[in-house]
């Protein structure tokens, strides 16, 4: 740095810089460039797709059919979207270890190159929601006060008041939303995978979408401040109470039999 | 029970040592009474050191109280609202919440532990018994009372003016209705307004999220709104009581998968209007699971089937949840064809 800074004023500095700087210009514009943009990416995506096919036949269909059409074991994928794909795969939910009242999120064992391979080619056998660009679900700058009452009217009934998750019928239950990627709350709500519902932007709009993973992020994120300290699940009135009858009236009833039970006596007996 | 079990202080102290009223054993009662057991002195008793260190001790846990109350409010003062710190084991916790649940708590121990300290060491242990006695008052008291009573009747005339009398019966009955008709503030009869609510022909169906009409359009298949009518406003002093009547639940269900072919009458190409408060006692249920089309109530576990009619599948609730007849308006929004054909929420007398 220092031979760097002492030859700052040599007579070839600017040139050098200008050369710099023309060769950065130079780099970009070959890495952005759009020419032959139009056939290139008609090639590129028919090549994705055959290749989510490929994937598709592999680890897909199975249950969902040769052709996405659906069987017994699993329900037809026209038109789901490549946001569904890149929920259901990204999450690890799909592909599905065993039938059951409800698939667990678990480890995702495809790329995230794989995934959307999966998911244009899923896209290309019926239109569906996209998978949406990182502007759409970015939670900076929302309203988090509507977030928390878009989530209240909207999730809570499901997903408690936090995000903490919930029951359901017959095993099902809805999961809590704790270190869930922003992306897969906005395209879990855009295409409502398994038994939850979806909320499609024609009810819910992005902007509203957005307010509800910035209210997440503020109650239920890594950064979450419980002002209460423990939050013992954040289930509500049942943990709680548990805690106090458990706890609290525990202590007490120990330390009065350990009062009680120390003679103030001179002579011990 | 074998001798073993029996608990030290409950045993018989010896004849010689007890102190207190000691009675042999007679014909009338044939277990002798063994008395209090002997008294023992505390060390403080005894020793006016020990003594003056429990003075001691006792004084400074009340001190250390008031010292946890100067914190409590210096804390209350002092520490930001939205101060953050970190506390083993409880993890991340609001600094204010912490400091003041601590030094009250501390405050407050303090005081207990002094009382409990002095009243077990300083204050006087003598056992005192407190012989039992009949609670009946004596024969000449009982007579002189029933004496009394009757002079004071015949003095007072009551049983030979009888209009004095029922005159003041009725008096004394009267009263209490006095009370009783205070009871009519407690509002006015509902009326018909539980069979009511404010949804009547072409009024448009609102999303609740964005406060627009809905579109047939705009509800997706496997999708949930929740929607109220147009004219609602969330200023209006009667919008709670409004909205907990009107609230819809608005899901769209394949008309092939509709089951009940009245349901499927009162809809729109499968988009379907569920009112939102539970039959049972009325909480609002919308745990709507898309697969199956049944949906929860998170109070008391009620499932009704929204593709048969809203048919109570599951727990305690008495009646199918109510639809509401919909259409879509001239202007190509959703509305409703007329109010609920019966009562929404819980069950009551009158309903039949």
């Amino acid at each position: 740095m220092k031979k760097l800074s002492a030859r700052r004023r040599h007579p070839l500095a600017a040139l050098v810089v200008l050369l710099i700087a023309l060769a950065a210009t130079g780099g970009l514009y070959t890495a952005f460039a759009p020419a032959d943009q139009a056939v290139a990416d008609e090639t590129a995506q028919t090549l994705t797709i055959e290749e989510g096919k490929k994937l598709y036949a592999v680890g897909c269909a199975s249950c969902h059919g040769t052709g996405g059409q659906g069987t017994t074991d699993g329900p037809p994928l026209t038109g789901v979207g490549a946001a569904a794909v890149d929920f259901q795969v990204g999450t690890g939910r799909m592909p599905a270890q065993q039938p059951g009242a409800q698939v667990p999120k678990k480890k995702v064992i495809y790329s995230q190159a794989q995934i959307d391979q999966l998911a244009a080619y899923i896209a290309s056998l019926g239109a569906g929601p996209e998978i949406p660009t990182e502007n759409a679900y970015n939670p900076e700058g929302a309203d988090i006060a509507e977030g928390g009452e878009l989530f209240r009217t909207n999730c809570a009934q499901c997903h408690n008041f936090t995000g903490k998750g919930g029951a359901l019928s017959e095993g099902k239950y809805a999961p809590t939303l704790e270190g869930v990627d922003p992306k897969h709350i906005y395209e879990a709500m855009q295409t409502g995978p398994q038994n939850m519902p979806s909320f499609p932007d024609t009810t819910l709009s992005e902007e509203n979408k957005k307010d509800i993973i910035a209210y997440l992020e503020a109650v239920n994120g890594d950064d979450t401040v419980e002002p209460g300290g423990l939050s013992l699940g954040g289930l509500g009135p049942v943990s709680e109470g548990l805690f106090g009858w458990v706890f609290g009236l525990g202590t007490l009833i120990a330390v009065a039999v350990w009062v009680t039970a120390r003679t103030a006596k001179a002579k011990k007996s | 029970m074998s001798s073993q079990e029996i608990p030290e202080e409950n045993l018989p102290a010896e004849q010689g040592d007890a102190h207190g009223a000691v009675k042999v054993a007679d014909e009338k009662n044939p277990f002798a009474d063994p008395g209090l057991p002997p008294h023992e002195h505390r060390i403080q008793d005894i020793d006016e050191r020990a003594a003056k260190r429990s003075e001691r001790t006792v004084a400074l846990l009340f001190t250390v109280s008031m010292l946890a109350t100067i914190a409590f409010i210096a804390a209350y003062v002092a520490i930001p609202v939205d101060k953050a710190i970190y506390v083993w084991p409880i993890g991340h916790i609001s600094a204010l919440n912490f400091a003041l649940g601590m030094t009250l708590g501390l405050a407050l121990f303090c005081i207990g532990a002094g009382a409990v300290h002095w009243a077990r060491t300083l204050m006087s242990d003598v056992e005192v018994a407190d012989e039992r006695h009949p609670i009946e008052t004596s024969p000449e008291v009982r007579a002189q009372v029933h004496a009394d009573f009757r002079a004071g009747a015949a003095e007072s005339v009551i049983g030979r003016r009888k209009l004095i009398r029922n005159t003041m019966l009725g008096a004394l009955a009267m009263v209490p209705l006095a009370g009783v008709v205070l009871l009519r503030d407690l509002g006015p009869l509902p009326g018909t307004s539980l069979r009511h609510t404010t949804w009547a022909k072409g009024k448009k169906l609102v999303n609740m999220n964005t406060m627009e009409p809905l579109r047939p359009s705009d509800v997706a298949v496997g999708s949930l709104t929740f929607a109220m009518p147009d004219g609602l406003d969330e200023h209006q002093h009667d919008f709670q009581k409004n909205i907990a009547k009107d609230a819809l639940m608005i899901v769209r269900i394949q008309p092939d998968d509709i089951k009940d072919k009245r349901e499927l009458e009162w809809s729109h190409e499968g988009i379907v209007a569920f009112s939102k408060i539970c039959t049972h006692v009325g909480c609002p249920i919308s745990l709507y699971e898309q697969q199956t089309h049944h949906v929860l109530c998170p109070c008391h576990q009620s499932t009704f089937d929204l593709a048969d009619g809203g048919r109570v599948i599951f727990g305690p609730a008495g009646h199918a949840l109510p639809q509401l007849r919909i259409t879509v308006g001239e202007d190509g929004y959703l509305e409703a064809v007329s109010d609920f054909a019966e009562p929404v929420g819980p069950a009551f007398w009158e309903r039949g």
